[in-house]
């Protein structure tokens, strides 16, 4: 088929399917059953006034601006020693390795030694200034992972990766990666072990946090990814029996600087 | 540890939707016998329960939850005409291609002309349930494209040659020593019944295959129209690999995955992993919008989305049904179900098992053909209770019933409540019967006349009393 073939084909699917859409949406649906106390989100008006606007004359839900602290999700700690407890705590349950420790200096040291301890031949790292430092204490090869000269076969032979992260979140127990700040996509999922160093006043308290963050880091350009990584990668396929490093990492080595 | 084997099903749609009906009934009778399989799943499904209700227990007030996810769906579904064109302009802005497929025949035709213009050798496919409605895998092999399923437990279901059996946990039914087999079969590996040996076994067969792919094919968990982004959801890292590393990225989604903001993740994303598998969170939630941005390391040349309707506007059409595209997939209500929990995933026959299965498939193909999935319920309700955005599961197979009934009547049932009718609002008659029936129990019983003879196969009838309870309670 010719592009223009295709695209013709794809021009007219699209109105069509629009077009059921409108048609579908002329009768409204009865509002969701919603079983919680007085205090439940409740339907409003995002324009602020009484009359229904959307289109159809449907009213724009959305959730009253008080509700955005979401008070019923699992916390996420209010200070920063709060939060710093429950990311701890996520983490362990997780299976995660958490180290703690109060400059590069000293964790350049750990990874050297999580490099001795576990045999790693070659160690993928990406530039960032938490991240460079690091490669003084790693006693074997490295490799750079750039933007230009990237070789997805020299990262598979790797046995783990360093990178940074955008922000933790303490309710979930999760690191924010992006392509644009943590060398790319591949380098936090390819490799056996997965390290990251982070600062402790990235911690953020709520999901909800970490998304809003992303966004303002962003100004509506986002990287072309994000990613909440939770935990080592993990499988329950096989009888529904927990099993660590499915495809992505086995361990997941959390530094925490300071 | 049990000894069971389950019957393959057979694969992809039945030759004629007419004989689902009776597939039905034999697979279920099959499975109901087989209390192997049952136990099995039964305790495969054990830790779930635990670990479900210990995450519940973390959220300060679940219901409150599922009210603001059900509220987050609601608003985005009633307002798909609006959100969607806005997704796809933001999509395309961030430099993605965006695909319009109105059945599962053009969206199969979309990825095969996909497929051709990137010259693909090698496809990497992660866990796609919209890829199983359209049957995407057996058209790629027939126009020659080698395809495989890096999810492990997909991986397991396509060697076996058979669907998925739950649409969460695609391989649940399968025991070790069966993967150990299909394993040492297909790859040459010596047998262990250990799942994390064999896990490795996968891993290490899938690596090259990440690396060599120039395509990889996902679906996608929600569409965030504010933003653009597409969010996928997984565990192992397959998805995350497969659109790391090929050059060619097409995601392929049901137009109702439409959310307005990317904060509704903030809700959905935890009730997704707690409501299906018993997590905090699903171990890789990852947004993406677009190709490889300049500047960025790596991250595949092009990206395509696939926007699949394939009667999902039908079901829109529906005000009172509108919300079971709400459905994020989870699997909850599949998990809580007596009627799954004893038939099994094979025996519904369809993409998508369980109550939100038998709600969503009679307008996906026929409610003609398809409505004796309304009565595979016991209407106990524990799929509504499960269910984390709240679709009114459980009505809506009574709503399928009683459409069914309206379009096409059956005759011998209205002729059965006719009768029903004119004997119990008659005293006497009633009275009569009564009588005759006490009376003749014993001889039906003996008899068993072909209406009662699947009734009376696995039940038994109740002694009959002397005398009726009128009778008894004019004299007491």
């Amino acid at each position: 088929m010719t592009t223009t073939a295709a695209s013709r084909r794809d021009g007219s699917a699209r109105e069509t399917i629009l077009a059921r859409l409108r048609e579908a949406l002329r009768v409204p649906a009865p509002l969701p059953h919603l079983k919680s106390h007085a205090s439940a989100p409740q339907p409003a008006m995002t324009n602020g006034t009484n009359g229904p606007t959307g289109t159809h004359g449907l009213p724009q839900l959305t959730v009253l601006p008080e509700q955005a602290a979401r008070p019923w999700l699992p916390d996420g700690g209010d200070t920063p020693a709060e939060r710093l407890a429950i990311l701890v705590e996520n983490l362990g349950k997780l299976r995660a390795l958490v180290h703690r420790v109060p400059d590069l200096t000293a964790a350049a040291d750990l990874v050297g030694t999580l490099a001795r301890e576990r045999d790693w031949r070659q160690v993928a790292w990406h530039d960032h200034p938490l991240v460079t430092p690091l490669r003084a204490g790693i006693p074997c090869g490295t490799y750079e992972v750039r933007p230009g000269s990237f070789d997805k076969s020299a990262l598979e032979a790797c046995d783990a990766g360093i990178t940074a992260c955008e922000a933790l979140v303490a309710q979930t127990g999760s690191i924010l990666v992006s392509s644009a700040t943590c060398g790319g996509r591949a380098l936090s999922i390819l490799p056996h072990v997965h390290v990251v160093v982070a600062t402790c006043d990235q911690i953020l308290s709520t999901l909800g946090d970490a998304l809003h963050f992303a966004k303002s880091q962003n100004g509506g350009r986002m990287p072309s990814m994000l990613s909440f990584i939770t935990g080592p990668s993990r499988t329950g396929d096989i009888e529904r029996i927990l099993v660590l490093g499915a495809h992505g990492p086995k361990e997941l080595v959390v530094i925490l600087v300071g | 540890m049990s000894t069971h084997s389950i019957p393959t099903p057979a694969t992809g749609s039945p030759a004629s939707d007419r004989a689902a009906k009776k597939q039905f009934l034999h697979d279920a009778a099959e499975h109901v016998r087989d209390t192997g399989h049952r136990a099995f799943v039964r305790k495969a499904l054990g830790g779930y329960y635990t670990n479900r209700d210990a995450q519940k227990a973390r959220y300060r007030d679940w219901e409150q939850a599922r009210d603001a996810a059900s509220l987050a769906k609601w608003s985005a579904v009633n307002r798909l005409d609006e959100l969607l064109p806005r997704f796809v302009e933001k999509f395309e802005a961030n430099g993605g291609v965006v695909h319009w497929a109105r059945d599962a025949d053009e969206a199969r035709g979309i990825v095969l002309d996909l497929l051709r213009k990137a010259k693909a050798k090698a496809v990497i496919k992660s866990k796609c349930m919209t890829s199983e409605e359209i049957h995407l895998n057996a058209a790629m092999e027939q126009d020659g494209y080698g395809v495989v399923e890096s999810d492990l437990g997909e991986f397991i279901q396509q060697l076996r040659g058979e669907p998925p059996y739950h649409f969460v946990f695609p391989c649940m039914h399968v025991r070790r020593d069966e993967i150990s087999d299909l394993f040492g079969k297909h790859l040459g590996t010596p047998p262990t019944d250990s799942p994390e040996e064999l896990t490795m076994i996968a891993r290490r067969h899938m690596r090259r295959l990440y690396v060599d792919a120039d395509v990889g094919i996902t679906g996608a968990n929600f569409l965030v129209a504010e933003t653009g982004q597409i969010s996928i959801t997984e565990n192992e890292g397959n998805a995350r690999l497969t659109v790391a590393l090929p050059r060619v990225h097409i995601a392929i989604s049901g137009i109702e995955k439409v959310v307005e903001h990317l904060d509704d993740l903030a809700v959905l994303l935890p009730m997704l992993a707690t409501a299906g598998a018993g997590q905090p969170m699903t171990c890789y939630n990852t947004l993406y919008s677009g190709p490889r941005r300049d500047g960025e390391v790596d991250g595949p040349e092009e990206m395509h989305i696939v926007l699949l309707d394939n009667q999902r506007s039908a079901i829109l059409a529906d005000p009172e049904q509108r919300d079971s595209l709400h459905c994020i997939r989870c699997g909850a209500c599949l998990n809580v179900c007596p009627i799954f929990k004893n038939v099994g995933g094979f025996t519904y026959g369809t993409t998508y098992q369980g109550p939100i299965g038998s709600v969503i498939t009679p307008h996906l193909r026929g409610l003609a053909d398809w409505n004796h999935l309304s009565g595979a319920s016991s209407l106990c309700g524990a799929c509504t209770d499960a269910c984390p955005v709240r679709i009114d599961i459980h009505h809506h197979l009574l709503h399928n019933r009683r459409n069914a009934a309206r379009t096409a009547p059956n005759r011998w049932e209205k002729l059965g409540h006719k009768m029903f009718v004119t004997v119990a609002s008659r005293p006497w008659l009633f009275a009569t019967g009564g009588a005759m029936f006490r009376r003749t129990l014993g001889l039906l019983k003996a008899l068993r006349p072909p209406l009662m003879r699947d009734w009376l196969a696995t039940r038994d009838l109740p002694q009959a009393p002397a005398r009726s309870f009128r009778d008894q309670w004019s004299r007491r």
